[in-house]
């Protein structure tokens, strides 16, 4: 698994209307894994968006180095050719209403490979492949705005695969979202990259969906202060909740059994289907006795 | 209430004034609009009423939905009938005190309406049969030669395209703001009218503050999507022009041709 994107001591400083630099990422270094899902966890502002905006040069380091394929995007920005990046890194933002231009589903779709000048006929292709894999074929001669969020958000998706996205950035896709949407939209995440392989970067406020990932990184103050499996990060509950964030549901009351002299197994419960067995297991044990 | 709102008026169908190109479609409607101008005669206005009567056959637009659009400008027609009436001298067909009827003014005013709904009719049909991103793309490729004396040709067009995308969001979102400040208690239906304005502020004033966010991030995720204006760029629904937009063009030209050979014989 070569690496796919390469973030080096990345700093960014937004310009405030004084002049002043505000800074909002301090020395992230960061390496991703062709194929690889990420989940990015952090509290509000501690620089998760601004981090995504570096990946495909939306925003550019203010000191460090962002390289994609081995493209530096400081590089390719100043040779006027950051859309080589931008078409390898397809990117979803949070609000559903805000990234569709177009006025029917297939015509929004097809923005992307239009802007990059492929082929009428070969959009259509990309067109109706990148609906099929959301599954939103059906709606394709839809308005947006008669879409729910979840169907809106696919419809996104399928934008950045029209331009045959290696990754995908998802800048907390489904926070706007109800309970129903955001199972759609993790359901094709999830898909996506199984079966294609996709680099996923979810960014995200829900434990469930970060334990879907590969890798967890949890973002503080613009630094990343934590990494690793989801198990080995949700089982640091503690610091987790110090630094403004929840633990997934089963592994709080888990702990609190624990606390209240519950004997549990040792193991981390994380998931309900483990809280469930733990649970399972302590009544098997009772019969015994 | 709000939500009944449809940008333009297009009537989906397959018809054959639906399948001409809209860019054809768009100088055909100028071209008759220019004729209906230049050939003021009565046997000119035959021809164009029956070319317009067949095509408005041949749309597959209700006549009803068709006449409708002729209500909104009816009270000027209405005006301009009775002014031509009134204000024409000549030969007298009806006096009542000191209102004189001329033959003169009943056909000068019959004229003039019959010229102002041909108008209206003809370009009712353009926007019936085309739907509002067809005409979007027909403007832009239209405008495109305009480019070198600095007209934003493909800008405008985006900027339509953004419209016709975000205006009924907008309304929408208008629509949910005031029935938010309703609940609260604000009354927009009684009043003087400067009462009334006051009461639209706190509706405008959210709805601009949340335009401008939308604005920025649609900019951002039009970027993302390597947006870089319209150097380069491709179209999925590239218009093309088929034989039935040049027989269209053949049959107007020639209708072009006869009422000129028809007005010199005059
Ligand atoms: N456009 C901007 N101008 C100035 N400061 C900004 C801007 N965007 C974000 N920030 C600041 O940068 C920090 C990180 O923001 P952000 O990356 O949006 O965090 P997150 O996505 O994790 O909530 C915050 O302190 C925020 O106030
Ligand atoms: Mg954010």
């Amino acid at each position: 698994m070569g690496s796919f994107i390469e973030i080096e001591a990345l700093e960014h400083s937004y310009q405030a209307a004084d002049g002043a630099g505000r800074k909002a990422l301090g020395g992230v270094s960061l390496s991703i894994g062709r194929g690889e899902f990420v989940a990015v966890l952090g509290a509000n502002g501690s620089g998760k968006s601004t981090l995504a905006r570096h990946l495909n040069g939306l925003l550019l380091p203010s000191s460090g180095h962002v390289r994609v394929e081995g493209m530096d995007t400081r590089e390719l920005a100043e040779r006027g050719e950051l859309w080589q990046v931008r078409s390898k890194v397809g990117m979803v933002f949070q609000n559903p209403d805000n990234q569709l231009i177009a006025a029917m589903v297939e015509d929004d779709v097809a923005f992307g490979p239009e802007n990059l000048g492929v082929e009428p006929l070969e959009i259509r292709r990309r067109v109706k492949e990148s609906l099929e894999a959301v599954g939103m074929t059906r709606f394709r001669k839809r308005a947006p705005h008669l879409l729910s969020g979840g169907q809106k958000q696919r419809v996104a998706i399928a934008g950045a695969l029209a331009m045959e996205t290696d990754c995908l950035v998802l800048d907390e896709p489904t926070a706007m979202l109800d309970p129903q949407g955001r199972k759609e939209v993790l359901e094709v995440v999830k898909r996506l990259h199984r079966e294609r392989g996709l680099t996923v970067i979810l960014i995200t406020h829900f434990m469930e969906e970060a334990m879907e990932a590969q890798r967890v990184v949890v973002m503080d103050k613009g630094c990343s202060v934590m990494e690793g499996t989801p198990r080995e990060v949700f089982a640091r509950g503690e610091e987790l909740k110090a630094l403004g964030l929840e633990v997934p549901l089963a592994g709080e009351l888990a702990a609190r059994l624990r606390q209240a002299g519950v004997p549990l197994p040792k193991e981390a419960i994380l998931t309900v289907e483990e809280l469930l067995q733990g649970l399972q297991a302590l009544r098997g044990k009772a019969h015994v006795h | 209430m709000l939500s009944d709102i449809t940008i333009g008026q297009y009537y989906p169908g397959n018809s054959l004034l639906h399948r001409l190109d809209p860019r054809v479609k768009i100088l055909l409607l100028l071209l008759l609009m220019a004729e209906i101008f230049i050939f003021a005669s009565w046997t000119a206005y035959g021809f164009i009423i029956a070319l317009t009567c067949a095509l408005m056959c041949c749309s597959g637009v209700p006549l009803k939905v068709l006449l409708r659009s002729l209500r909104p400008l009816l009270w000027i027609i209405v005006l301009t009938f009775i002014i031509h009436l009134l204000g024409t001298p000549g030969e007298t067909a009806y006096q009542l005190g000191v209102i004189n009827i001329t033959w003169e003014g009943l056909s000068r005013g019959t004229f003039i309406c019959l010229r102002l709904m041909l108008l209206i009719l003809l370009s009712s049909l353009l926007t019936f049969t085309t739907s509002p991103v067809k005409l979007t793309d027909a403007m832009e490729a239209l405008l495109s030669p305009f480019r070198r004396f600095g007209l934003p040709a493909h800008e405008l067009a985006m900027m339509m395209t953004i419209a016709l995308r975000f205006v009924p969001t907008l309304i929408e979102e208008t629509d949910r703001i005031m029935k938010a400040q309703q609940s609260r208690g604000v009354d927009f239906t009684t009043g003087s009218i400067f009462t009334r304005l006051k009461a639209m502020v706190p509706i405008l004033v959210p709805l601009f503050l949340s335009a401008f966010r939308r604005a920025d991030e649609l900019a951002l995720a039009m970027e993302a999507r390597c947006y870089r204006g319209g150097v380069g760029r491709t179209q999925m629904k590239a218009l093309a022009v088929t034989r039935l937009d040049y027989i269209a063009v053949f049959l107007m030209i020639a209708m072009a041709a006869g009422l000129s050979v028809l007005a010199w014989l005059d």
